[in-house]
């Protein structure tokens, strides 16, 4: 009728996945960081730990939806927490195709611009980072959701602040640069950004799912 | 004719089954946590152990606002309480079968003129009311106690859902247990006047005649919740408030505990030896301790969620229940008394409280203790048999869902691949149009050389001509350098090495095969065969070769030569297919 064996392998399940989003992320921000750099050996080093780490989660994510669905776990609750994994598995999906599409369309990052872009990594970044503890106190703790995700909002207005100020500098200031390469550096912006905006959904998704639980 | 009797009371239980296992499991099958067969698996079981174990003190009371002595009319009774709950069960409407027998009860009573004991009406009605209140102060109190442990007690949530799935059965069990406990006096309490005077020794317990008549209700019970429960679960369940587990359990424990109380017989003999007022071993319904129950909850939570109009109309069928029960046993009574000419009242003085026949006859004493030995040791081989098979089939069926899934997975991978294809296929196509159109264009041009060619020809011949006339010598200077750059132009060198460098990236992978199946061609042979494949005829590839027509042919034949084609192959279709 009902066993402990199969929530155990959930939870394992779930805190290695968490475990894999959360080094992804700083994977990430290490590979933008290298590409800023030069250090095109630790870049690519970086983009190949990403990649796996993708797969891993995939491979988890999947493993999870198994267990859930075939052991009638959390039957109120599962369609909202594979929701929230896969939103999750969509960051690190995007954070290493970001940082793919730097291995292949290898933009130019004018010097001037890289303090502006290692800022605007380190927000979308934090933004993402700052998710994790709420995820992680949904399942244990969903009073303490609310006050842990305040901080992915304000991480993601800043990176919005901060992505939009490099693009006017890029287009308004930096008459030097070809129109082809403002257009790349926009998107690159935007690729960075986007990381903060999918944290930002999935503390929507969360702040839901927290609510639901706590009354 | 006992057994037909009897009858009334057995249907009345498989309704009872029905309605009222639906309160204890609604909630947890309804929001899916624990699945019907579990549910009703575990009810039964424990239903008949309340019902057999601690079902008596209900009866009596029943039995004290009117104690039908006659087998009819405890038929009729009997049947009229479960022809109305059967008919509201079917409508959907959760309904009461304590209201009902209690009607059924009255309907007798007003028949055969006689005078209910209102004190002991007044005890049940006032249990219609206190039982959901005190259901409600439960589930308040208890609600707020298990969201504050909850609070605090950082379990994981997949943790948690196996905890509570545990909780639902284990309560679910009490509910059940105190459902047979307190409801079997519906079932059955009009019979027990007439129950066998036995005594059945099982070894480690004993049963007597009532208790045996209570198993026999309480299977009938069992076999509503398998057979009839499921419907009504939902109404339960899902309809009045949509209930989170949590609150699953705190309804089953909430209404379990009442019905417990108002079962207990020993704590009601002890708070009277202790002086004390003490609660009323009567049937409640569970219908409504659910309502009570939710309702606290509710209160608590903001009632923002309670559908009012259900509510209403499971307010409306107290009301109803009762009086269509009074009634239908009043008719009945009429009907059998003077159609089928049955006795519905003893000879005997039927006043409340009186003893009927002496029953000190003596008590048939029947020893089972060997076949009930058998008969359990039978039954944990079989739950043992059972558990192993189960948990085979249930591994079976995990592996068997986790292989569909993976088929599933593989279906969308083909079905990606396909797509891949496609896309893969309409490039090509695209880029093979592509390439016809240059071709095209590549044709155009050499038509436009091969024109030109024509033209610078006919005016070359036009000089010729004029050279064989009397010139000057600055004319004839000046018409030897018209002609020689007229033979500069007429050789079309550099539109051609635009033209075959065009012509070659455009067809790159045609060159590539060429290439590649017939390493032996020269450099002329390859320019042949890409100017065949753009589609040149003979007379504008003499002019992009700068040969004859003559030649043309002659290096188309050697071409196709080394081709290695018969003479019957078109060497234009093969070099268009290669």
């Amino acid at each position: 009728m009902f066993t402990f064996r199969h929530a155990k392998k959930s939870i394992a399940l779930i805190d290695e996945f968490l475990g894999k989003v959360d080094q992804g992320i700083l994977i990430f921000k290490e590979g933008v960081t290298n590409y800023l750099s030069g250090n095109q050996q630790r870049f690519l080093d970086n983009l190949q730990t990403l990649s796996s780490l993708e797969s891993d989660a995939d491979l988890l994510r999947r493993k999870l939806e198994n267990i859930l669905y075939t052991q009638s776990l959390m039957p109120q609750l599962r369609g909202d927490i594979m929701r929230l994994i896969e939103e999750l598995d969509n960051i690190l999906d995007l954070a290493k195709k970001n940082l793919y599409q730097f291995d292949v369309e290898v933009p130019f990052i004018p010097v001037e611009l890289h303090a502006d872009m290692h800022q605007l990594t380190h927000l979308s970044v934090s933004a993402c980072e700052s998710l994790m503890p709420g995820v992680r106190a949904f399942f244990r703790e969903p009073q303490d959701v609310k006050e842990k995700l305040h901080r992915v909002y304000l991480f993601e207005k800043e990176a919005d602040k901060l992505a939009d100020s490099i693009k006017r500098k890029v287009f308004q200031e930096m008459t030097h640069l070809k129109l082809s390469e403002k257009f790349h550096l926009r998107y690159f912006t935007l690729h960075i950004e986007t990381l903060s905006d999918a944290a930002e959904r999935a503390a929507d998704l969360l702040s839901i799912m927290a609510l639901k639980r706590t009354i | 004719m006992i057994l037909l009797y009897l009858a009334a009371g057995l249907f009345l239980g498989w309704t009872l089954g029905g309605n009222d296992a639906a309160n204890i499991f609604g909630s947890a099958v309804g929001s899916r946590m624990v699945r019907f067969r579990d549910a009703a698996l575990v009810g039964s079981i424990f239903v008949v152990l309340g019902a057999v174990f601690q079902g008596r003190g209900g009866a009596e009371t029943l039995n004290s606002l009117g104690r039908v002595d006659a087998m009819a009319g405890a038929f009729i009774v009997s049947l009229s309480a479960a022809l109305v709950v059967y008919y509201m069960n079917s409508r959907g409407l959760p309904v009461s079968t304590s209201q009902a027998i209690v009607g059924g009860i009255l309907g007798w009573v007003f028949f055969n003129k006689l005078t209910p004991d209102y004190g002991v009406l007044f005890k049940i009605v006032s249990t219609w009311i206190t039982g959901p209140l005190l259901g409600m102060l439960f589930a308040a109190s208890l609600y707020k106690a298990l969201k504050k442990i909850l609070l605090h007690s950082h379990i994981h949530l997949v943790e948690l859902d196996t905890w509570i799935r545990f909780s639902l059965i284990v309560v679910g069990a009490f509910g059940a247990y105190s459902l047979g406990a307190n409801n079997i006096a519906n079932v059955m309490g009009v019979f027990a006047p007439m129950a066998p005077d036995v005594l059945v020794h099982f070894g480690l317990f004993s049963i007597d005649g009532v208790q045996l008549l209570f198993l026999v209700g309480g299977l009938a019970i069992a076999t509503g919740i398998y057979t009839n429960s499921r419907r009504v679960m939902e109404t339960v369940g899902n309809g009045l408030l949509a209930l989170s587990p949590e609150a699953a359990i705190v309804v089953v424990l909430s209404q379990a505990l009442v019905m417990f109380l108002f079962s207990w017989s020993g704590l009601a003999h002890w708070l009277q030896s202790m002086g004390l007022p003490s609660l009323p071993l009567v049937p409640v319904s569970s219908t409504q301790l659910v309502v009570g129950s939710i309702l606290g909850i509710g209160l608590v939570k903001g009632t923002r969620e309670i559908n009012t109009r259900l509510l209403a109309g499971i307010g409306a069928g107290w009301i109803l229940t009762p009086i269509a029960a009074g009634l239908t046993a009043y008719i009945l009574l009429f009907v059998a008394m003077n159609v089928f000419n049955l006795p519905v009242l003893s000879a005997v003085s039927s006043a409340a409280g009186e003893v009927a026949q002496a029953k000190n006859t003596g008590t048939l004493r029947i020893d089972f203790i060997l076949p009930g030995v058998i008969a359990i040791s039978g039954t944990i081989i079989a739950l043992l048999v059972w558990a192993f098979l189960k948990t085979k089939q249930k591994q079976l069926k995990a592996e068997n869902e986790l292989l569909l899934q993976q088929n599933i997975n593989l279906e969308s991978e083909k079905e990606l691949d396909e797509l891949n294809l496609k896309n893969m296929h309409a490039a090509n196509q695209e880029l093979s149009e592509r390439i016809e159109i240059m071709n095209r264009e590549f044709g155009s041009l050499a038509l436009g050389l091969t024109g030109q060619k024509i033209f610078f020809e006919e005016i070359s011949s036009q000089l010729d001509k004029l050279g064989q006339t009397q010139l000057t010598k600055e004319q004839e200077v000046a018409l030897n350098e018209i002609r020689s750059l007229l033979q500069q132009k007429m050789s079309f060198d550099k539109e051609k090495d635009t033209f075959y460098l065009n012509a070659e990236q455009t067809n790159k992978a045609f060159y590539e095969r060429l290439e590649k199946n017939f390493p032996g061609l020269s450099q002329q042979d390859k320019r042949l065969a890409l100017l065949i494949r753009i589609g040149l005829s003979n007379k504008e590839i003499a002019t992009m070769l700068n040969i004859t027509l003559k030649s043309v042919e002659v290096f188309r034949y050697r071409l196709k030569k080394k081709m290695g084609l018969e003479q019957q192959h078109s060497l234009n279709d093969f070099i268009k297919n290669l």
